[in-house]
């Protein structure tokens, strides 16, 4: 099983033909994932080490079958490309495109929920379900098999605490990044929901930052709707209100979004928040070894 | 990105948004000179990217040009909560009978944009949310459908408006602010008082407006507003440098790569006792030239008493990272402590290069608590 991306997936790249997209394209293909196919306008009947590129996404989906999509298109042209994607009947956009516009993404989201498409990022570092597929910029050497579901709006935080439960023993069933922006495609909701029902993942870590409300919300959805353990971590304790931290949606606006009010409505459902990555790992093992 | 009073009733005036007629002064003469332009009584209004200016004393009613132009030198150079007054907008003085406020906000939780209207104006709206919920008319906008006349109508029947009036000119204002709002891709458009004069005029007395920074690329006149005399010195040479930095008021300087990394080694170096002087997010590679640009900025900050680098090898494997890092130290010449936790992919390799080059004002620690320990141990 795991969620998301799996043996089943059949990727198609968008902007395979640009430097991040070639050198992740194959990364992503070395690891084992089916990519069929690439899309560049103005670049069809070109290959990239043997993948073919097409026109049109529309053209890769009924050439090849590609049921994934993993965008690398600069932010100007990404909406486009989701849109794009979307239309020629994708059923899993994966974009990590950064700096989209934020009303380009409210429209997108209130167009791709219409569509049951599931969307992760962007400004996410993609999704890995080790030993079946990596789709993203997710260093995937550092993970290894296992059933913990990993989420997080952070990427080399993900990858710390990935490595971390790796040295412990640990592996991962899938890692979703879903991206730090305003707004993104999947919530936590929406993939606690996917690992709640996915058979491979025991556990669950989340990893949430400051701003907006959704590890709030995320803590409503884990009382009344996951069966699983749930541990958390959360970024940002120290940071002033009004900035802007590294990611568009890291901000505390007025008093709200904070990390302590996080951390509050998290342990209020019996969600443990570790106040370090390493001692997040560590909860995770000794919760790991007493599970039923 | 956040713009002055002036700069949001500029966009407000452009968008069709009944405003009143002002003029920008950074000098009292200048001041003057507005007053006279305008005629009869004017407000003197700081211009400062923050608020409570009205109770700091940054905003005066003025007479004649004389009583502006004094009213400006008393307002120039106030610090209304760290922020400095640089630039006045002197405008002509309203008469109000009644003050609303409308605003439209990005609601990222809702996902759409949210409309608030109420007739309980002139205060912090949160004060309204809180001890009159029923005063206050919210509606959100579905953003594929976006403005519709019966929104505008729902809101102002909510919010109990009822001169016929006063309903045209607010109708229309809602429907000019939907699109200024869309248009500038704002997060945030609020009036602040909506004032109604006593011959029934609506006008925009105040605004705050802030602008999407991943939208500037297609508002250039909206990016040329940004007032970089206004920002904290290393604010500005870190945007110059294209680094992501963030001034704290500390004595250890940060650098981590990834924005979720780099919030967890401020939090971190809390944790162990310090107070961090900045967050700095090197970002996903570790090349000489960004670790330089981004260790010039932190070192501007004359507080910084020892450094702590926090850096996670991914596809930029560890002993890339080292490397990078001994190259860019090899440019500066840096005497402050620096502290390096190095981890991830090829982390051993990379902390034995470290530690085979290391000039002595170098110290490698395994784990971020015990990095972090170290960096404030120097610091103090």
């Amino acid at each position: 099983m795991a969620i998301i991306v799996d043996n089943d997936t059949r990727l198609v790249v968008q902007g395979l033909t640009g430097s991040e997209g070639r050198f992740h394209g194959l990364r992503n293909r070395n690891y084992g994932t089916q990519v069929v196919a690439g899309v560049t306008p103005g670049k069809a009947g070109q290959d990239v080490e043997g993948i073919p590129v097409f026109n049109m996404v529309a053209d890769a989906v009924q050439e090849t079958g590609a049921n994934t999509t993993l965008i690398f298109v600069p932010a100007r042209f990404a909406s486009d490309a989701i849109y794009e994607a979307v239309d020629a009947g994708i059923g899993t956009v994966i974009c990590i495109t950064e700096h989209i516009p934020a009303h380009e993404m409210l429209r997108i989201h209130a167009y791709i929920r219409g569509k049951g498409v599931t969307m992760i990022g962007p400004n996410c570092p993609g999704v890995l379900s080790p030993g079946k597929a990596n789709v993203g910029i997710i260093p995937a050497e550092i993970f290894s098999r296992g059933s913990i579901g990993l989420v997080s709006r952070s990427g080399t935080l993900t990858y710390q605490i990935g490595h971390e439960l790796t040295q412990l023993g640990l592996g991962n069933s899938t890692i979703v990044g879903i991206g730090g922006d305003p707004v993104v495609g999947s919530s936590f909701i929406d993939i606690l929901e996917r690992f709640e029902s996915d058979p491979e993942t025991e556990l669950i870590v989340l990893v949430g930052e400051i701003g907006g409300d959704e590890e709030e919300k995320a803590a409503r959805f884990v009382e009344s709707h996951v069966t699983k353990p749930v541990l958390a971590y959360i970024a940002g304790f120290s940071a002033p209100p009004g900035k802007t931290m590294g990611h568009a949606g890291a901000i505390i606006s007025g008093s709200s979004g904070t990390a302590a009010a996080k951390k509050e409505a998290l342990e209020a459902v019996g969600v443990q928040v570790g106040t370090t990555p390493t001692e997040v790992a560590q909860l995770v093992a000794d919760r790991y070894a007493t599970r039923t | 990105m956040d713009l002055y009073e002036y700069q949001g009733k500029q966009l407000f005036a452009h968008a069709g948004i009944p405003v009143s007629e002002g003029r920008l002064a950074t000098t009292p003469d200048e001041a003057r000179a507005a007053a006279e332009e305008l005629g009869g009584a004017v407000v003197v209004k700081a211009q400062v990217l923050t608020g409570g200016r009205g109770k700091a004393g940054g905003v005066k009613l003025a007479d004649d040009a004389a009583d502006a132009e004094a009213k400006a030198r008393e307002i120039l150079g106030l610090d209304i909560n760290g922020h400095v007054v640089r630039r006045l907008w002197v405008e002509r003085a309203s008469d109000i009978a009644k003050e609303y406020y409308l605003s439209i906000t990005f609601d990222r939780g809702a996902k759409k944009p949210l409309y608030m209207l109420t007739t309980e104006g002139g205060v912090e709206i949160e004060q309204v949310a809180e001890e009159q919920p029923d005063a206050l008319a919210r509606l959100h906008a579905d953003p594929l459908e976006g403005f519709q006349p019966y929104q505008a109508r729902r809101l102002i029947y909510g919010a109990g408006i009822d001169d016929p009036g006063e309903q045209k000119q607010i109708l229309a204002i809602i429907e000019k602010l939907y699109a200024c709002f869309v248009e500038t891709d704002a997060m945030l458009t609020e009036i602040n008082p909506l004032i109604v004069t006593p011959d029934g005029d609506v006008r925009a007395l105040d605004s705050k407006f802030t602008v999407d920074d991943s939208a500037l690329y297609r508002h250039p006149e909206i990016a040329e507003m940004r007032d970089v005399a206004a920002a904290d010195p290393q604010e500005q040479l870190a945007r110059e440098k294209g680094v992501t930095y963030v001034k704290l008021e500390g004595e250890v300087g940060i650098l981590g790569n990834g924005a979720g990394l780099s919030m967890s080694t401020v939090d971190v170096v809390v944790v162990a006792g310090g107070r961090p002087a900045n967050f700095c997010d090197l970002g996903g590679g570790g090349d000489a030239q960004g670790v330089v640009d981004a260790l010039e900025v932190i070192t501007s900050d004359d507080q910084v008493r020892s450094i702590f680098f926090n850096i996670f090898g991914g596809i930029t494997r560890g002993d890339e990272v080292a490397r990078g890092i001994l190259a860019a130290l090899e440019q500066m010449s840096i005497e402050l402590p620096i502290v390096i936790r190095l981890d991830g992919t090829n982390a051993d390799e990379g902390r034995r290069i470290l530690a085979e080059a290391a000039p002595p004002n170098l110290y490698v620690e395994p784990t971020m608590l015990e990095a972090a320990q170290r960096a404030v141990e120097l610091a103090s």
